[in-house]
């Protein structure tokens, strides 16, 4: 199996799903077995079996896993930043964007990216997870192919 | 398409705080002693600059009223900030992840805890029924803004808002140099009083500026409480423990078994570094 990570738990399931009016939603949940930084679980859910193959689906979790982790890694320039908005007692954050947030725009750009060339012509949808609260990501099986998001921004916030 | 008006997620929120400004900043319910708090330093230091800054100006440097204004500024931003971000709140569950968690049960509500390895140690997720989810480790959820907040502190009434993962190094910014601010404001009118004292004593200086007086006791009185929190906030940050878990004892040792904290880097210097300097985490209720 090319998933060796380690599981979080012995009772964690690695997705759940419910049918809704807009079709199964699968949720992958978080993977804390490494600290408390945004990581997914990378075990492959069964309901996707006929639309997309195991190592595309890992390799996009992968993908995102590194740019989360590229997110929360502090280097010298978060620093920097930590210790400049400090000192400018701020007022800093009103004009520049943090090193999360750019990483945060890099993400929804790869999931975007992903949904148009891989994931939407097979019927499956990706949730960019900033707006799930960076706990789970949801992805949804749309029965027909080719459609357009079915979760928007307008609609599916609204129940949060 | 492009002009739909997007519904942000603060807009729709269920806790109990209140936005403002387009939802740019945001409250806590009951921001009474937060007023209190506000008040009392603006008002210390109003009569500072008033009546100790200008004698002291002449007499010893002008350095003195440069360095009290950088201080206050540094205090009132820390505090502002504190008080008016988002500390890390977790949004609800929305109603399909709720239902996927129930149906995972066969209709019943889930279990009260998950327990999951963090680092190799057994930490467990409590399920939260208002917010429908299973908190992340080191969440927990505020009753009085009824919200899940991440690396929950404390809900502090001082600064009227949680303090959580998002606020805690502006937190702690606001209690470090607001112990400053107290010394050396302190300092300032101790120094006015004996200078004044040293020609006409000790009571003609006392009826000559008893605002001095006033401000001396004010600091006197409430310096003790601030230098104790800022170290037993610099002792957390290096440690990286929460005053939650701290109060709970999540970490010490049982029955003689050593339980050691698994979020933590290993060294204080490095705990600190990501504590009060690493990245900022995004707010996720779309502010």
């Amino acid at each position: 199996m090319a998933n060796n990570r380690i599981p979080s738990g012995p009772n964690t399931p690695g997705s759940q799903q419910t049918p809704t009016q807009q079709g199964i939603k699968i949720f992958i949940q978080r993977d804390y077995s490494e600290g408390t930084a945004v990581k997914f679980q990378t075990r492959f859910p069964p309901e996707l079996e006929e639309r997309i193959d195991r190592q595309t689906f890992e390799h996009t979790i992968e993908r995102l896993n590194e740019h989360f982790e590229m997110a929360e890694t502090a280097d010298c320039s978060t620093y920097c930043e930590g210790c400049l908005a400090c000192l400018t007692a701020y007022f800093i954050y009103i004009c520049t964007e943090t090193h999360y947030e750019k990483h945060l725009r890099k993400v929804s750009k790869f999931i975007a990216t992903q949904n148009e060339r891989v994931y939407n012509p097979r019927g499956v949808h990706i949730t960019d997870p900033i707006l799930r609260g960076l706990r789970v990501i949801e992805i949804t099986m749309i029965d027909v192919p080719n459609c357009q998001s079915p979760t928007g921004n307008n609609t599916s916030i609204r129940h949060t | 398409m492009a002009s739909r008006r997007v519904t942000r997620k603060w807009e729709v929120f269920a806790g109990r705080n209140r936005f403002w400004c387009d939802g740019r900043l945001m409250t806590a319910p009951h921001p009474g002693v937060f007023l209190l708090t506000l008040a009392l330093i603006c008002g210390t230091c109003a009569l500072h600059f008033a009546f100790d800054c200008p004698f002291l100006a002449v007499r010893v440097s002008a350095a003195v009223p440069a360095v009290g204004a950088a201080l206050f500024v540094l205090t009132l931003a820390a505090l502002l900030r504190t008080a008016l971000s988002d500390p890390g709140i977790i949004p609800r569950a929305a109603t399909a992840e709720a239902a996927a968690l129930e149906a995972a049960e066969a209709g019943r509500p889930p279990p009260r805890a998950r327990e999951v390895l963090v680092r190799g140690r057994p930490v467990k997720l409590k399920y939260c029924f208002t917010c429908k989810m299973f908190r992340p480790p080191r969440a927990s959820h505020c009753s009085l803004c009824d919200n899940c907040v991440d690396r929950f502190d404390h809900h502090c009434p001082w600064v009227g808002n949680c303090v959580g993962k998002r606020n805690y190094r502006s937190f702690y910014t606001f209690v470090v140099s607001l112990s400053f601010l107290a010394v050396f404001v302190f300092a300032c009118a101790v120094t006015h009083l004996a200078l004044a004292a040293r020609g006409a004593g000790v009571a003609a200086a006392l009826h000559a500026s008893p605002a001095s007086a006033l401000v001396a006791a004010v600091c006197f009185l409430s310096v003790w409480s601030v230098l104790g929190l800022a170290g037993f906030h610099t002792y957390l940050a290096s440690t990286d423990q929460t005053t939650n878990e701290d109060i709970k004892g999540s970490f010490s040792s049982r029955r003689g078994v050593s339980n050691p904290n698994p979020y933590s880097r290993g060294n204080a210097c490095a705990n600190c570094w990501y504590v009060l300097c690493g990245p900022l985490a995004p707010s996720l209720i779309d502010r």
